[in-house]
């Protein structure tokens, strides 16, 4: 199966990269190359093997349910590129 | 089954399934330890990692996963001692990681069911597919600014419940039975609020029409109805509109829609075209999440009694209807209003005083139980006191009404006021010659065969004795004296 | 030469007051200052100031006695590690300006052990390279040079190229690295220095910044064993803000440094001599083999059949985890943003223009591999193969205690090689990735040198949590070995 430029241009937008029309053909190409390179993985026998999940070491740690965090508005708005007051903002959005 | 619509080419049905965001109860958020209250400055309760800062990482808060799983156990489902979170992907300004962290293909609840109650007293079983907890989004503001939109992180990270119904709906007022219920199982569990306007309780409704006996047909999800008033209205807007669409000979589109409750319809949202590809797969910052049996044992024990239970152990301990149980359980505030009101006293009394009195006087004041003026424990002695003989029943409604004005113990009314029951029958032989003397007339007439004056005479004693003469006695003497 | 120096010759030499903790971290910002504007090592000096300052702080803790394990010893620090009020880009545009309001739990546990920082060393963007030329800032060069082609300007391996470039060339006495296929282990080998993964949760990945969370692993970038020993015990350790960090007691490392290999099993996986494999690498590992069987160790082959396909695996997985993980690089919070006149339009322009070419490529490669029509066909079966890889370590762990194999197919080549087909740069990992796949902890010890003067690595891999038996079979070849060659570039600044 190889990969065409429909649905290069759909992941593109999936991944929310924009890439001009030159660029997609090229990405297309690398792409699809890699994906040759993948097809080796068709002649591993993988029945009744269940997928790994992480490394599986252990079983996950709850935590207590108590505030220890927040409360740091400064922290959380001292990055963002744009902001107005004390939230962030984005162009606007039409819901 | 009795909720159809007809059609042009006949007679349709409805098949509703839900999808119902229910927000956990909890102090800190799912994977972070910001607050979950509501109503903070905005992105005052985000920490670093509801905000999805470069190397921050998720670790799971036990209440939230103590809480579904009561959920789960409130609504007769299979606990899974196993289960995972996922990564929904997407992009969005509310959904600061670019994805969401939710339970896919192995959720913590499995299949359930919740019994609803229909207008004519009938009942029906409707299947619970799943619960899974996930991440709720942040919040954004569009009318802050006329290019911008804000954007607040303080619900962003906050414990959902989504609890998913199976396509068992077939009417707008099933809906609306099942949406009540499981609020009011969420609130007996204390597991999530219900607060459908604050938005801690959200639908998704999953809408079909079908001829009878058909398989089912394409659904549409409309999203996020926030009342159950609206629930109900979409689910009858979106049938009627799908129904016109196969009558015409057209196809119904699966896709996204929205319900404007203004125009009483639903619209477009997205199509199938620009459906979502989520790219679920297992999130790799967490490990699977394993609970112990027992565990959900300990937590099954200490379940409250349930809405259901609750209503059926009223009807068999204070012998009253299925009705009046149905009532007083509804909410949880008056069932326990009502069982300390009724401990060790006559039930029916009881629901009588609760459901009747006490009811009108809260509406006629404007209040709530959280706020009434009378007391369970003093509304108890009140009927405590017409039991004891104390007061007769049309006075009590007079210590009532003090009681609702004054927030007075009954007793100490019943003092002041001197409502204390005659009982002494000198007082009240001496009352009914008075007036047997004062209505010779009357007597002569009743004696000769005009029964019904008999309560004109009750009437005429009672008022004699300023209500407070014990009725049965007046009856008693009354019947000795006419007949003599 | 106090840039030449190990950590524990520093430590000593520090403890015994032979020179301050200023002297020698002044002596390493003069040899940054000398050679980084050729090699490209760091992105990020840390103020003069600043440093010295910390230094000043480790001279009182000597005088006071109260000296901590890594008390003024001067380290580089891989730029993927957020660091509270030092910028912190990972090697991206995306990042270029971002100074996180947080420090990292293991950079924050190098501080509290007394490490001085230098600055923040130079990556491929995101992690994601095996040549250091994938960054913003520039690719990284080798201080290493090939005889005869001494023009040449060699990579010096990736993702943590800066990190060893830096402490093969007399820029840091160590560095931290982070490894997710190979980015630790591999550009050691490069640069004749020794790189240490860790088991996966030995070191908490909270505060760094991520590239694959299901194979992101700290660790330590030294000129000795002994060093990698002393630096871990400071790196490693349970972290309850991290779900997958390993809640278990941190051994003293250093005290399997020298022990004995007697009666220890080593395995050799015949699966790594890969048809093709460079002759020069099947020499090295022979020599290495021997060097065990010297020490008393029992030689015995193994088989890890899955091996071949282990980067195609790695290939599908990371991307996939990568593909997610970045997604928080919008344009809104933090980071750098393109302003445009709708959201989808400031999401598209912001990680198209803030994001490199290899990194976007991952990202789409891994966005491929999870979406709908083509999951179970490669994400879903790279899975299951990952399980049958790691079930292949285990089963060879359970006839031997460790491994022996090469850590690169070849040595170091020149900036420009290897760079056209994604495939024939990906190969460089073929060794390195098995082990990040099923988790295990695996060394990389300088061992020799090619026939073109260029430094070769042996790799040698433990058990889950068994970090102490690779360092006790590490220290025996870096014994045998006697590897004390200096790259032609190399800081020989000081006293
Ligand atoms: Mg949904
Ligand atoms: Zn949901």
């Amino acid at each position: 199966m190889s990969l065409d430029i429909a649905t290069t241009r759909r992941i593109a937008k999936l991944a929310r990269i924009g890439l001009a029309d030159d660029e997609l053909e090229t990405v297309r190409q690398k792409l699809d190359g890699i994906l040759d390179w993948f097809n080796q993985l068709s002649e591993v026998n993988v029945e009744g093997i269940a997928p790994m999940v992480g490394t599986e070491t252990e079983a996950m740690r709850q935590r207590e349910d108590v505030v220890t965090d927040g409360n740091c508005q400064e922290a959380v708005l001292s990055c963002a590129p744009d902001k107005s007051g004390p939230f962030y903002t984005v162009p606007k959005v039409i819901e | 089954m009795s909720y159809t619509i007809e059609g042009k080419t006949g007679i349709w049905e409805i098949v509703v399934g839900l999808e119902v965001h229910a927000q956990i109860v909890s102090n800190s958020k799912l994977f972070s330890g910001a607050s979950t209250r509501f109503g903070g400055e905005p992105n005052s309760q985000v920490s670093l990692v509801d905000a999805a800062f470069p190397g921050m990482l998720p670790v799971i808060n036990k209440e939230c996963v103590a809480q579904a799983v009561r959920t789960g156990l409130g609504l007769n489902a299979r606990i899974n001692l196993q289960s995972r979170f996922d990564r929904k992907n997407y992009f969005y300004a509310d959904l600061p990681q670019g994805y969401q962290i939710s339970q896919f293909e192995y959720p913590i609840v499995g299949e359930g069911t919740v019994e609803i109650e229909l207008q004519n007293g009938e009942t029906r079983q409707i299947g619970i597919t799943r619960l899974h907890m996930e991440q709720d989004a942040g919040k954004l503001l569009h009318d802050q600014d006329p290019s911008r939109s804000f954007v607040d992180l303080n619900r962003s990270g906050i414990a959902l419940m989504e609890i998913v119904s199976e396509p068992d709906i077939r009417a707008p007022e099933e809906a609306g039975a099942y949406l009540r219920k499981l609020r009011q199982i969420l609130r007996y569990l204390g597991t999530c609020d219900g607060n459908m306007e604050e938005g801690s309780m959200r639908a998704d409704v999953n809408v079909s029409v079908r001829k009878a006996g058909e398989p089912f047909r394409t659904r549409c999800e409309i999203k996020n109805v926030n009342s159950i008033r609206f629930v109900m209205q979409a689910i009858e807007a979106e049938a009627v509109r799908q129904i016109e669409i196969w009558e015409n000979g057209g196809e119904v589109d699966q896709e996204t829609r929205l319900f404007d409750a203004a125009r009483g319809e639903t619209r477009t949202m997205r199509s199938k075209e620009d459906a979502h590809d989520y790219r679920y797969f297992p999130d790799p910052d967490l490990l699977p999440l394993v609970i112990e049996q027992s565990w959900v044992d300990e937590l099954k024990k200490a379940l409250p009694e349930l809405p259901d239970a609750k209503r059926a152990r009223f009807q068999q301990e204070y012998g009253i209807t299925s009705y009046d149980a149905g009532v007083l359980v509804a909410e949880q505030i008056t069932a326990d209003f009502f069982e300390t009101v009724a401990k060790g006293r006559d039930g029916k009394l009881a629901v009588t005083w609760v459901t009747g009195d006490l009811f009108a006087a809260l509406n006629r004041t404007s209040r709530t139980l959280e706020d009434s003026p009378v007391s369970a424990a003093s509304l108890g002695k009140m009927l405590d006191l017409i039991t004891d003989g104390t007061i007769n029943g049309k006075i009590a409604k007079d210590v009532f009404e003090t009681m609702v004005e004054t927030g007075d113990e009954p007793e100490d009314i019943v003092e002041k006021k001197g409502l204390k029951q005659v009982t002494d029958t000198g007082v009240i032989d001496t009352a009914i010659d008075d007036i047997m003397t004062k209505h010779a007339d009357k007597v002569a007439e009743y004696r000769s065969g005009k029964d019904k004056l008999f309560g004109f005479f009750v009437g005429q004693v009672m008022k004699e004795t300023k209500g407070k003469a014990n009725p049965a006695l007046v009856n008693e003497a009354l019947k000795a004296k006419l007949d003599q | 030469m106090l840039t030449g120096l190990t950590l524990t010759e520093a430590r000593a030499g520090l403890a015994a007051r032979k020179f301050s903790a200023r002297e020698l971290a002044a002596a390493h910002l003069s040899a940054i200052n000398s050679l980084n504007p050729k090699l490209n090592a760091y992105i990020t000096v840390i103020p003069e100031k600043d440093v010295l300052a910390a230094a000043d702080s480790s001279d009182a803790h000597y005088a006071a006695g109260t000296a901590r394990p890594m008390e003024g010893l001067p380290i580089g620090i891989k730029d993927l590690f957020c660091t509270r009020g030092v910028k912190t880009t990972a090697a991206s545009k995306m990042l270029a300006d971002f100074i996180p309001p947080y420090e990292s739990t293991v950079t924050a546990q190098l501080l509290a052990s007394g490490s001085v920082f230098l600055g923040k060393t130079n990556l491929d963007e995101f992690a994601m390279g095996s040549a250091n030329i994938n960054s913003a800032a520039g690719p990284v060069v080798s201080p290493w040079q090939r005889k005869g082609d001494e023009k040449a300007a060699l990579v010096p391996g990736g993702s943590s190229g800066g990190s060893a470039a830096a402490v093969a060339a007399g820029l840091a006495l160590a560095a931290t690295g982070t490894d997710t296929g190979g980015s630790i282990r591999q550009p050691a080998a490069y640069c004749g220095i020794v790189g240490l993964k860790p088991t996966y949760g030995r070191c908490s990945r909270w505060g760094t910044i991520a590239f694959a969370s299901s194979l992101d692993q700290a660790g330590p970038m030294t000129r000795t064993v002994a060093d990698a020993a002393l630096m871990l015990e400071a790196m490693a350790g349970f972290d309850e803000k991290d779900s997958t960090s390993a809640n278990k007691p941190v051994p003293a490392f250093s005290k399997a440094v020298g022990k004995s290999v007697k009666g220890l099993r080593v395995g050799i996986p015949a699966e790594y001599r890969a048809p093709g494999l460079a002759p020069e690498i099947s020499a090295i590992w022979e020599q290495g083999i021997a060097w065990l069987r010297e020490a008393g160790c029992e030689i015995v082959d193994v088989s890890l059949p899955h091996t071949r396909y282990g980067l195609a695996t790695y290939y599908i997985i990371a991307p996939a985890e990568c593909s997610s993980n970045l997604a928080r690089y919008d344009g809104v919070r933090f980071g750098s943003r393109a302003e445009a006149p709708s959201l989808d339009e400031l999401y598209e322009r912001t990680r198209a223009e803030g994001f490199g070419e290899e990194v976007r490529n991952r990202i789409l490669m891994g966005t491929y591999v999870l979406s709908a029509g083509y999951y179970d066909a490669y994400y879903l079966k790279a899975q299951k193969v990952r399980n049958l890889i790691r079930r292949d370590f285990t089963e060879a762990f359970e006839k031997v205690d460790v491994l022996l194999a090469p850590t690169a197919p070849s040595a170091a080549f020149a900036q420009g090689e290897n760079s056209s087909d994604p495939v024939q740069m990906y190969l460089n990992d073929i060794f390195t990735v098995p082990a990040s796949m099923a988790g295990v902890p695996a060394l990389s010890v300088p061992a020799g040198l090619d026939s073109q003067g260029l430094p070769l690595g042996l790799q040698i891999i433990g058990r889950h949590f068994d970090e102490e038996t690779v360092l006790s079979a590490g220290s025996v070849i870096e014994a045998a070995a006697g590897f004390t060659h200096k790259p032609a570039l190399f800081a020989e600044a000081g006293l």
